[in-house]
């Protein structure tokens, strides 16, 4: 599945990363906290999550994660997203709650990682 | 790389939203050093940890970063209040973070043990009302 998959099934915005949208993706982790995801994410190149704040980008370029999705419709802001920019991550905005987001991706052949 | 590379670092202990800015400087020289993904990996998890530990305890520090042919040592040195109880600090789940803390994704009681998880040695010392001194390395 690519990353323009996930946003059409999501009914997401791309709000970073257009460019981006062929890339493959496989694996994903979903959390709010970013020690569980440091700790448990494995090879996952999808990081789903509620929490907006820088280290969230942070967390995911630690991991080498593509692609960023918030759900319930967090927005982060403009300093989230240069920082996404410049580690060339992309980032979705859906308004579909985590086990949703997390069940839509399912049902559509992703896994979790780890 | 005959020689041994050392990088320093000084982190700011006020900005909670900048942590991370030397793990990812880290990351991309050790990337264009040519060392292995893995370790790379390794690396910045454990990096990344200590050094939001170092902004949410400790009020900063200094974080070395040493990149020898056989390894890379981390050695990230605070002058915070110290850890009380070592054993304790290492259980999963166990924190003393701020509630504040905690809403940011951080203070779950994950930060040591994901540290000791991804090094293959991790040593701390501790005084306290002193500091802390945390070394980790990462075979190559």
């Amino acid at each position: 599945m690519t990353i323009r998959d996930m946003q059409k099934l999501l009914d997401a915005k791309f709000l970073y990363g257009e460019e981006l949208a062929d890339l493959d993706v496989q694996f994903v982790f979903s959390a709010d906290m970013m020690s569980d995801v440091l700790a448990y994410c494995g090879q996952c190149s999808v990081l789903i999550t509620g929490l907006c704040n820088p280290q969230v980008v942070r967390t995911a370029e630690m991991l080498d994660i593509c692609c960023i999705i918030f759900v319930r419709g967090k927005m982060p802001d403009d300093n989230m997203l240069a920082l996404a920019r410049g580690k060339s991550i992309a980032v979705l905005a859906t308004e579909h709650y985590m086990f949703t987001t997390c069940g839509i991706l399912y049902e559509n052949g992703l896994r979790g990682g780890a | 790389m005959s020689d041994e590379l050392i990088f320093t670092y000084q982190i700011d202990g006020d900005d909670f939203t900048r942590a991370g800015e030397a793990s990812s400087s880290v990351k991309n020289k050790l990337k264009m050093l040519g060392v292995g993904s893995d370790a790379i990996r390794k690396v910045a998890i454990a990096m990344y940890e200590g050094e939001i530990n170092m902004v949410i305890h400790a009020n900063g520090g200094t974080i070395t970063v040493s990149v020898s042919d056989t390894d890379i040592t981390m050695v990230l040195a605070d002058q915070g209040p110290g850890i009380p109880d070592i054993d304790k600090a290492m259980e999963e789940g166990y924190s003393t973070a701020r509630d504040e803390v905690r809403s940011l994704g951080f203070g779950a009681g994950m930060g040591l043990p994901n540290m000791k998880r991804f090094t293959d040695e991790m040593k701390i010392d501790t005084v306290i009302g002193q500091g802390t001194t945390i070394t980790m390395k990462v075979n190559l």
